[in-house]
This record gives structure tokens, C-alpha cells and sequence, in this order.
């Protein structure tokens, strides 16, 4: 391996500047004493105790934790079953429920947003009442979930061989005792990441929420609205937060992994 | 195995609300406000073209402004010894898994009239510059978003380009600008395509990082739909023809990008 030469070094010093400045400008200004945005004037964790005091971004939080868990067990439940029946189709039945699967995931997010919306607006005219909230949510979510759970589940189904499940069955398994001892183990490594990527997705996602929630506030939607209010510290101690716990998550499963690889490596 | 009927409850749920919605943005679009053909929507948008026009000249120069910075990043990536590779990796990673808005808001707060960067220009007697609220402003949020995209796919192509094929061209006589034109590019040309439009697709269809960095007065297509489906405008016709447009737009840019990729393949035959 050659050394890294003097441009690479400055050129990736500058790029992860580029990154991390801003982040590190909102810690420190989560710290701030006065509202200034440019000029520290003192020490205090004020801002961050009135986070925890502010309802509207503690309830947020609340129903963005429901929903993610929600549609992602939804979304993971439907596209685990999904995937297990559509690898058993004919190809070109396959290959539609396929493409329109991938709708969602190559369509911009604005575009799903809009059309739920006018799916919900009109399912709203015929039914009348109140649709919008909770449940309007959940079901955007679970669907621009489930593609993300078929796209990963499938693949580990290929992989599979077949006479495994017909071994179980032929050794006096019914089909049901052969999917939970043998399928499900085998996908099981799929399912779970499927698992993790609808909750980070579903705990991310603005855009399709904000056209789906009605007056219902997910954590997205009420950061959205206190951007908007422009001077408040409060969000640079939300960032604040938000980075330090995204941070130990990945280190933490970094050190799990690492784990994991030195015990193969003394194994073999 | 039997089990074609476990896929059902999901084809359901995909008839109702992946295909159905998006037939119903079709018929909006060629539709009146009483559910009467027409196609005075479509032919409406020409008053809008300028945001149209700006909607795609911003996310194309944010995405080549991606490209030109990602790429020697994502060679440097690559050629970097394997665990190197994994904490850079992470590290690129992790601002992405902070909501954008959050990463929005503080380039907000960086580029105001009394921001942090127009104080460090204080220091030297220059500006306050004019930064925020400016078509700069939004292609650099779009710049600082997305660039993850572009260097991920690019970063896993690059992986697989032997350092020894890089060698033999050298050694047959080509010089760094060759080495990259004739060896390089050519060898990663699906990550570039892929990169190209993991950008260019969030780009054109933003409509928070141009509020946000662009003022009211740098609207994009995402605005001009947010407007007539949440805001004052209220028009869902109109803003389903919007829509449809802006569908056709990022189809477009995929089959291009598409076709670059395959002639490249044959070229390489």
C-alpha cells in the first residue's frame, strides 16, 4: 500500500470539515447563553432544559416512536409473507409485482406524499368524517416501508435451497411447523435488518409524512415547525442529542461487529 | 411450496396504495375541478416554466458540483487500507442519519447577514455578503445533503477496480489524465450513473432546502406542488400536473443516465 499522498490528506481534511462544521457549530451553540446564533456569550444547559420541558416536541417524539415501531412491524410482517409468495410465482407475474414495487423507491418522495394524499382526500369525500392523523400516517408509512422489506427479503429467499423446506417437510414437519423451524430461521438475518431499516426510515421521513399527517405532528414535522420560528436554541440542543445518540448506536454495533470478526478470525 | 397466497394481503395493499394513488395523480392532472376532462392543467404550466427551468439547472449543478468532489474522494476511499475504509466510511455516513432538516437548519444559521462565516469575513474588513436566500444557498444545501449518495455508489465500484489495472496503464504509457479518461472513468461508469441519479432525483423534487436556504423568492417544482396541495394556492389539479411533469422529468433523466451505461458497456466490447 502507498502512502497517501499530501493532496489526498488536505483533500479529505477539507472534505469532512465541509461535513461535520455545521454539526459542530449547533453543538456548540446548543451551550449558549443568549439566542445569538454567532456570538457565544456564556455557558448553560438552559436550552436543553427547556427541551424536555417543551410538550409539542416531547409528544412529537412520542408518536414518531409509535409510528416507527408500528409500520415497521406492519411493513416487515406483509413483506416478509410478500417476498416468501412471490418467490414461489412465474416470472412475469414476478416481474410486474416487482416493478410496481419499485415505484415508491424511484419515484421522489414529493410524489408519493402527493399521491396519498389525493388518495386519502378522495377516500375522505366518499366516507366523510375524519381521515387524516394516526392512521393516515401509519399506512403511508408502512408503504413506502414494504418495498424496502421485499427488496431485502427476497434475495435471502433465492439463496435458499428449496429441499431444505421439502427435507422438513418429507421428516414430518406440516408446512406451518416447516416455515417457522426452517424457513424463517434461514431469512432470518434479512428480516431483521428489513426490520431496522423501515424503523430509521419511518423516524427519518418528513416529506411523505408532512402530506399525510393532517394536523398530527411527528419529530420531523415539529422540527419543521420550529425552523420556521427561526430563533430558537432549543433545536441546536435537539441536534445536539440526535448526533450523540445516532453516534453511540453506530459505535456501539461497530464494536459488536468487530467482536464478532476477531471471534471468527480466532475460530479459523 | 405452496404459499403463492401469502403474498395477497400485500398485493391488496399494493393495488390500493402504491398503484391506485398514483392513477389518481393521473387523473387529476387531466381533470377540472368538477371531474370533467381537460387538459388545461397540463397547458396551464407554461406560466411556471421559469421554475421548471431553475428546478432542473439547480439539481444539475449541484449534482455535477457532487460528482466533481466525490470522485477523487471515492478513489482515495478505496485505495485506503480496509479497516481506514470502514471508520471514513462511517464517518461519511454519519451526518446522513441526522434528519436533513437539522442539517438544513445549520447551514441556515451559518450563512445569515450576522452568521458565523460573514463574522470570519468581518475579521479581515470583507463582505457581509449577501449568502443566504440566494440560488448559491440552495445548491449548496443540495450539495451538503446528498453528496453521501453520490460518493457511496461511486466508493463501491471503485472497491472492485484492481490497483494493478491502474498500474498496467501507467506502465503502457498513459499519463494521469489518461490513466483516469480511458481506464478509470470507463470502469466505474454504473457508479457514476447510479450516483448521478440518487442526487439529481431528491435535488429536483426538494422543497424544504429551498425555503430554507433560498428565501421565498428561489421556488422550486417541489414548491409550486407543496403550494397547491397544503398552501394557499390549493389547486390539486393543477399541482397533480405538476406532479406528472416532474415524474416524466426524473424518468427522463433515468433513461439517459441508463443509456450512458450501456453504450459505455458495448464501447468496451
Amino acid at each position: 500500500m502507498k502512502k497517501m499522498s499530501v493532496f489526498s490528506k488536505i483533500y479529505l481534511a477539507v472534505f469532512f470539515s465541509f461535513m461535520y462544521i455545521p454539526i459542530a457549530v449547533m453543538i456548540v451553540f446548543s451551550f449558549n447563553e443568549s439566542k445569538s446564533r454567532s456570538v457565544f456569550t456564556g455557558f448553560t444547559l438552559d436550552w436543553y432544559k427547556s427541551l424536555f420541558r417543551n410538550e409539542m416536541i416531547l409528544s412529537a417524539l412520542g408518536i414518531s416512536l409509535v409510528l416507527a415501531f408500528g409500520s415497521a412491524i406492519v411493513a416487515t410482517v406483509i413483506g416478509t409473507l410478500a417476498s416468501i409468495g412471490i418467490n414461489s410465482m412465474r416470472k412475469t407475474t414476478r416481474g410486474i409485482i416487482m416493478n410496481i414495487s419499485y415505484m415508491p423507491v424511484i419515484n421522489p418522495e414529493i410524489i408519493t406524499g402527493v399521491s396519498l394524499m389525493l388518495l386519502f382526500v378522495v377516500a375522505k369525500t366518499a366516507m366523510g368524517g375524519k381521515i387524516f392523523g394516526m392512521s393516515t400516517l401509519l399506512i403511508a408509512h408502512i408503504t413506502f416501508n414494504l418495498p424496502y422489506v421485499i427488496f431485502n427479503v427476497t434475495p435471502k429467499l433465492k439463496q435458499m435451497d428449496v429441499k431444505m423446506y421439502e427435507a422438513a417437510l418429507d421428516l414430518g414437519c406440516n408446512p406451518r411447523q416447516a416455515f417457522f423451524k426452517v424457513v424463517l430461521p434461514e431469512i432470518m438475518p434479512a428480516v431483521v435488518s428489513s426490520f431496522l431499516i423501515c424503523l430509521t426510515y419511518s423516524i427519518d421521513d418528513f416529506i411523505i409524512s408532512y402530506f399525510a399527517s393532517g394536523t398530527v405532528q411527528t419529530l420531523p414535522i415539529a422540527i419543521y415547525s420550529m425552523t420556521r420560528k427561526k430563533v430558537s436554541p432549543e433545536i441546536n440542543a435537539l441536534s445536539t442529542i440526535m448526533f450523540v445518540v445516532i453516534l453511540s448506536v453506530i459505535l456501539l454495533i461497530n464494536a459488536k461487529d468487530s467482536q464478532s470478526q476477531k471471534k471468527k478470525k480466532t475460530r479459523a | 411450496m405452496k404459499s403463492k397466497p401469502c403474498a395477497y394481503p400485500y398485493l391488496v395493499w399494493m393495488v390500493i396504495f402504491i398503484a391506485a394513488p398514483l392513477l389518481m395523480v393521473l387523473y387529476f392532472a387531466f381533470t377540472d375541478k368538477a371531474g370533467n376532462f381537460t387538459l388545461a392543467n397540463l397547458s396551464g404550466l407554461g406560466q411556471y416554466s421559469a421554475v421548471f427551468v431553475r428546478s432542473i439547472l439547480l439539481a444539475a449543478i449541484a449534482t455535477v458540483i457532487c460528482l466533481v468532489l466525490a470522485y477523487p474522494l471515492s478513489y482515495m476511499l478505496s485505495r485506503l487500507h480496509a479497516s481506514k475504509q470502514r471508520i471514513m466510511l462511517m464517518l461519511i455516513m454519519l451526518p446522513m442519519w441526522m434528519n436533513f432538516l437539522l442539517r438544513t437548519y445549520a447551514w441556515m444559521t451559518l450563512l445569515e447577514k450576522n452568521g458565523l462565516i460573514n463574522r470570519f469575513f468581518g475579521l479581515f474588513g470583507l463582505g457581509p455578503f449577501q449568502m443566504i436566500n440566494t440560488q448559491g444557498a440552495v445548491v449548496l444545501g443540495m450539495v451538503y445533503n446528498y453528496l453521501p449518495y453520490m460518493i457511496l455508489p461511486l466508493y463501491t465500484i471503485m472497491v472492485k477496480i484492481d490497483n494493478s489495472v491502474i498500474e498496467a496503464a501507467q506502465d503502457l504509457g498513459a499519463g494521469l489524465i489518461g490513466t483516469v479518461t480511458k481506464v478509470l472513468i470507463p470502469l466505474s461508469m454504473p457508479g457514476i450513473t447510479t450516483g448521478i441519479t440518487m442526487v439529481f432525483v431528491p435535488s429536483i423534487s426538494t422543497f424544504i432546502i429551498s425555503r430554507m436556504l433560498g428565501g421565498g423568492s428561489n421556488l422550486l417544482i417541489g414548491d409550486l406542488i407543496e403550494l397547491q396541495f397544503l398552501g394557499n394556492s390549493y389547486n390539486y389539479n393543477l399541482g397533480s400536473a405538476m406532479s406528472l411533469v416532474l415524474m416524466v422529468i426524473v424518468l427522463l433523466c433515468m433513461s439517459l443516465t441508463n443509456q450512458l451505461d450501456s453504450e459505455e458497456k458495448e464501447g468496451m466490447l
